[in-house]
């Protein structure tokens, strides 16, 4: 997942540095993800995973950093096998 | 009965409604020349209303947005312009309060804010940026416990007045344009070359020249927090609220000149229907809404204010951009029609009626971070965002 993620924010980030750079706890926001590139970032994760953000996990802390926002896809994951 | 004793009401309503009557005996001249609204400021000052927001422990009363809310509809139907003015500090002082109670320096200046009643400026708009806020040129440069900053700020509000500016920029000279800090200079920290004039439609009295900014001050006085919390958790929302506030105040005074000039004419000629009653109906319903939309967004954020995630949340920032983008479209037929129905003494200057100042001040507000920009940000929520679909949530 944490690949595929990568993957995502190199396409759709928009992002000024090498996405190969970024540490997986590095704050997005500050190396310059913008809050259009999240959403594009968002919707691309949409597609890939085939699911759905709730609106309660569309807030800045479920994609300041690539883990942050591996735990976001895979806790939505998770609800969907429970539900 | 010895009046010299009595003493003054000290509700946060009876010392807006004195400042209201100052700023009232003023705004006309305000207005014409362009000026810096000083009695009404020292008025806010004098009733030592410039600090309420900050919290008892920093010296301050902890007054909540929507009581700061009220005050700017009470003024902004005396001076649109010294309700803009008190806002804008109010906004600047959301920021410390939101994100400064935990740093050593920041509660010092709150307790400064209060002590001396200080004003502060705001500075984010720069040249080539323009209402982005969320974007920054200029970067600022720390230097062992020093810091350096040079803006192109293209519009200060109050610029030579403030008392301090609270003012954005990157965070370091190769930090992209997102990754933003927030500072507060003191005046003596700073200088301010003029560059531009404020010589505009409406919203004269706030003095918004643009200026070449150069300040240098310890580095502890940087906002321990990245500005795209400060912005999402507490500047966009108290921004669009208190402004929408005022506007609105803007408005229900224009509909109370159309009311009185109504009620007047329906006394002079008892038992027939004047002309403009049923307007007077419709301005009445419209304002209902501006105010019932107002209403909701300040509960809204006062409820988010304990819950950190929904006030970052994209739910939270589409309704708060959606207050801001109905409050200013809709105060602008209100005051249209209040002109129709005082007709030529609500179009002449220096009458009880006038209502050019109304106009020019309200035709502000869609500009004041461009509702096509707001609209564009919304819209790229829009994508992921849904609506709500229910009454009640
Ligand atoms: C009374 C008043 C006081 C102010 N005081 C201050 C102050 O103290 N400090 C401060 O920093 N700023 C202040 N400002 C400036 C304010 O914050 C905005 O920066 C400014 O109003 C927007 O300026 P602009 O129209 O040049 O900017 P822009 O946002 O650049 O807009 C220019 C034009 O481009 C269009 N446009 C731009 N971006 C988009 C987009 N993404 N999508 C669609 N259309 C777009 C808009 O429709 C607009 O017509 C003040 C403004 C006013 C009216």
């Amino acid at each position: 997942m944490n690949e595929t993620i990568r993957t995502l924010l190199a396409k759709l980030g928009g992002l000024p540095v090498a996405v190969d750079t970024i540490t997986d706890s590095a704050d997005l926001y500050a190396v310059g993800l913008s809050s259009f590139a999240s959403v594009q970032l968002m919707l691309g994760l949409e597609e890939t995973f085939d699911m759905e953000f709730p609106d309660h996990l569309l807030n800045r802390k479920s994609f300041a950093s690539i883990s942050a926002i591996e735990t976001t896809v895979q806790s939505i994951l998770e609800d969907r096998k429970v539900a | 009965m010895d009046l010299s004793t009595k003493v003054a009401d000290q509700s946060l309503k009876a010392r807006a409604t004195r400042v209201a009557a100052i700023a009232a005996a003023y705004a006309d001249e305000v207005d014409k020349a362009g000026r810096f609204p000083a009695e009404a400021i020292d008025a806010l000052k004098s009733e030592r209303l410039m600090g309420i927001q900050i919290p008892v422990d920093c010296g301050g009363e902890g007054r909540s947005t929507s009581e700061i809310a009220e005050l700017c509809t009470i003024i902004a139907q005396a001076c649109a312009a010294s309700a803009m003015i008190f806002a804008m500090h109010q906004i600047k002082v959301s920021s410390l309060v939101s994100h400064g109670v935990d740093a050593g320096w920041h509660r010092t200046f709150m307790q400064k804010i209060c002590n001396e009643q200080l004003l502060l400026g705001s500075a984010t708009t720069e040249g080539g940026i323009g209402g982005n806020l969320r974007n920054s040129i200029c970067a600022i440069e720390v230097d062992g416990d020093r810091c350096r900053l040079e803006k192109d700020a293209t519009v200060i509000s109050y610029g030579k007045h403030a008392d301090a500016i609270l003012i954005t920029s990157r965070s370091h000279k190769d930090a992209p344009p997102t990754d933003q800090v927030m500072t507060a200079f003191l005046k003596d920290q700073y200088t301010l070359e003029q560059t531009h004039v404020w010589d505009t439609l409406g919203m004269r009295g706030t003095c918004s020249d643009g200026f070449l900014f150069k300040g240098e001050a310890p580095a502890e006085q940087i906002l321990p927090k990245p500005f795209a919390e400060i912005a999402a958790q507490s500047m966009l929302a108290s921004s669009h609220l208190l402004w929408s506030a005022l506007w609105y105040g803007i408005a229900v005074d224009a509909f109370t000149k159309a009311q009185t000039f109504v009620r007047a004419a329906a006394r002079k000629a008892p038992g027939t229907t004047p002309p403009g009653l049923v307007q007077l109906a419709e301005m009445s319903s419209q304002l209902q809404v501006i105010r019932s939309n107002i209403k909701a967004g300040l509960g809204n954020y006062e409820q988010a204010l304990s819950d950190p995630d929904r006030l970052s949340s994209m739910g939270f920032a589409v309704a708060m951009n959606n207050v801001k983008i109905a409050s200013s479209e809709m105060i602008l037929p209100v005051i249209h029609q209040a002109l129709r129905i005082c007709g030529i003494m609500g179009y002449k200057n220096g009458t009880p009626f006038s209502l050019g100042r109304h106009l020019r001040d309200a035709h502000s507000a869609e500009l004041m971070i461009s509702n096509d920009r707001i609209l564009g940000n919304t819209s790229t929520m829009l994508l992921v965002h849904k609506q709500e679909t229910g009454l009640l949530g």
